[in-house]
């Protein structure tokens, strides 16, 4: 991998005492697009609203964000508000509560040009526009005039891209894009992410709780539980491969497109709570390969292939046939 | 927007309709005016005349008829107890509870707005907890008693200004302060709770994620949408302005609307009382149709949809 263009260094944040990210370590390449999977609560949304510094003030975060050897971590509000949305931009799960009600569509965009890239006038109209056609809104110049509430959830995600995109970002943070669209829109959302990616050369973090979502559109995977990165590996091999268990269990309940059906597996019982866990494997309570080991500490990330890792101590050894990956 | 205003007037008139008849209808229940004015040792035939003199022999609903006719043409009676049109009795006080209610509406809005948003901006701090419990006292402590602290502290003790009366601008200043306050108080804790459920808002998150410094998030993001339920109180405050003194002019026998009006009642002077209850309709009804419009200039989203639009009425 090059030179990380974002790199996430034993990042932990605790809400009142009660750890939501217990180290996290992350590179992110220039242009490579990256998936977070995790179930609701594991922390993935967190990790990137904690490395913009957007968490709310109760939040304690420690350990390291570095953009390109700039650390942002605790790093002051003029130095932030340039990399927030200049060159890391995030959208959001909810698009229709996610602009602001009272200002136009248009003017939401040039307020990011402005910041961004010194636009003003009619330079900028200009300019959102063009975003706004970039980012498929039909009749964008009349649609620059619009209010949110006027347009559907997903025109709004596509406002919503339009302004990450006005401050030309290196990456593109998208918390959960599609979570409260139609299935229909979620694949053109999807797709949109993809081509303006190719387009731009910037790279996409994907967080989603939904693995297929991120197979298709992300070239990594990383998959987190109870805080914690637990395996990261190239999409593909991800699906052939799996090496940790939560992640086997993950895939055991998708069905699959091809093949016989089968039963889809669940994994039994629930993440445990901050403020409950076990002294050693987060996931040992409800893991299937769980031996007496794995209780002792926290496993660290053993590399399995090239850009396999996964943090498991059992995670070398041959899984029981029963449990075989589904590709 | 034609048939926002035109709906909009209607509920006003019906508003006004209704109080004038609740207050001619109450102030007919409560005690023979005739009686009361007259004296209880006054002969029969006194009182007899006076009720033939003021139209008290009549059915109650002709009287009833009578007086909203003569509303209709501009009469709003005349004072039973000294002749004089009530109208010209009413607007004389108005500029001396005016006096009062205007510069207390302006220490509201200076103190209690700025107090609001700077609690809520620092939640759970030092600052937040000091003016949220300025606030609650501000607010439970009813204003006669708040009322009579200051004319104690200030006026008994220290004697720095002056208990009660209208002789200099010296003696509005207590008064002024009592009911500043204590508005103050209730537009504090109002800002405050408008102004953090919008900084919770995901929109809030969205400007500073695009890298919107935090005070133009404050000023460009959260003030606007935090404006839109604030201006309901204050326009409930700007409504009370001619008849929302009625205590403190007691207090500090301050010669304004709310003390000819306690007089008015207690002498059952019905026309006098019922020219200050359409007077404080009417200010009241007006301040809801501005709020209205306010409400539509503030939020797209109420727009073209009158049915959404709600007043405090």
């Amino acid at each position: 991998m090059s030179a990380p263009l974002v790199s996430l260094k034993g990042l932990r944040v605790a809400f009142d005492e009660q750890p939501a990210l217990r180290g996290i370590d992350l590179d992110v390449a220039p242009g490579e697009s990256v998936g977070l999977v995790g179930e609701s609560g594991c922390g993935k949304s967190v990790t990137w609203l904690a490395a913009l510094g957007l968490l709310p003030g109760r939040a304690s975060v420690t350990g390291s964000v570095k953009l390109q050897g700039e650390e942002l971590l605790h790093a002051r509000p003029d130095v932030l508000d340039r990399v927030r949305g200049g060159r890391i931009a995030m959208i959001f799960q909810d698009p229709a509560s996610s602009l602001n009600p009272v200002h136009r569509i248009g003017k939401q965009i040039t307020e990011a040009l402005r910041l961004h890239r010194g636009m003003d006038g009619p330079q900028a109209r200009a300019e959102a526009k063009r975003l706004l056609d970039q980012v498929g809104i039909p009749d964008a110049a009349r649609r620059l005039d619009a209010w949110p509430h006027e347009l559907s959830g997903g025109q709004n995600q596509r406002v919503m891209i339009a302004i990450a995109l006005a401050g030309r970002p290196e990456l593109l943070v998208a918390d959960e894009p599609t979570t409260a669209l139609d299935v229909t829109i979620q694949a053109q959302i999807l797709t949109l992410l993809q081509d303006l990616r190719k387009e731009t050369g910037m790279a996409l973090v994907l967080i989603s709780h939904d693995l297929g979502v991120v197979a298709d559109s992300c070239e990594r995977v990383c998959v987190m539980y109870a805080g914690r990165i637990v395996e990261q590996a190239p999409s593909a091999r991800l699906f052939e491969a799996p090496a940790h268990p939560y992640t086997r269990g993950l895939l055991g309940a998708l069905p699959p497109l091809h093949g016989p059906r089968r039963k889809l597996s669940a994994i039994p019982g629930g993440v445990p709570e901050p403020w409950a866990m076990p002294p050693g494997c987060a996931f040992a309570p409800r893991c299937a390969m769980h031996v007496s080991a794995c209780d002792a500490a926290v496993p660290e990330p053993v590399g399995l292939a090239r850009n396999h890792r996964a943090a498991c101590i059992r995670a070398t050894i041959p899984f029981p046939q029963d449990q075989v990956a589904y590709a | 927007m034609i048939r926002f205003l035109g709906s909009r007037l209607l509920r006003a008139a019906i508003t006004i309709i209704m109080v004038v008849t609740f207050a001619f209808i109450v102030l007919r229940l409560s005690g023979d005016p005739a009686q009361i004015i007259m004296g209880a040792d006054a002969p029969p035939e006194a009182v007899d005349a006076f009720r033939t003199a003021w139209g008290l022999d009549q059915p109650v609903l002709l009287q009833y008829f009578h007086y909203f006719g003569a509303i209709l043409q501009g009469d709003l009676g005349r004072s039973m107890r000294d002749g004089r049109d009530a109208i010209v009795l009413v607007a004389e006080r108005i500029p001396a509870t005016l006096a009062l209610t205007i510069p207390a509406l302006i220490i509201k809005l200076g103190l209690g707005i700025p107090a609001g948003i700077t609690a809520a901006l620092h939640r759970n701090s030092f600052i937040d907890r000091a003016v949220m419990l300025l606030a609650v006292a501000g607010f439970t402590v009813p204003s006669f008693v708040l009322g009579l602290l200051l004319v104690l502290v200030f006026a008994v003790q220290l004697g720095w200004l002056p208990s009660g009366g209208q002789e200099s601008w010296r003696h509005a200043i207590l008064p002024i302060i009592t009911m500043g306050v204590g508005g103050a108080a209730v537009l504090a804790r109002f800002t405050r709770s408008a102004m953090l459920e919008v900084l919770g808002q995901p929109y809030i998150r969205t400007a500073s994620a695009k890298g919107v410094p935090w005070r133009a998030v404050v000023w460009g993001h959260a003030l606007p949408n935090a404006a839109i339920p604030t201006v309901t109180i204050v326009g409930f405050m700007v409504g009370s302005l001619i008849a929302g003194a009625v205590v403190v002019e007691s207090v500090f026998s301050w010669p304004g609307v709310g003390r000819l009006l306690v007089v008015a009642v207690a002498n059952r002077d019905l026309a006098v009382v019922q020219c200050i209850l359409l007077l404080v309709a009417a200010t009241m009804v007006t301040a809801n149709l501005v709020v209205d419009l306010l409400y539509g200039l503030l939020d797209p989203r109420l727009r073209n949809q009158p049915k959404r639009a709600t007043g405090a009425a």
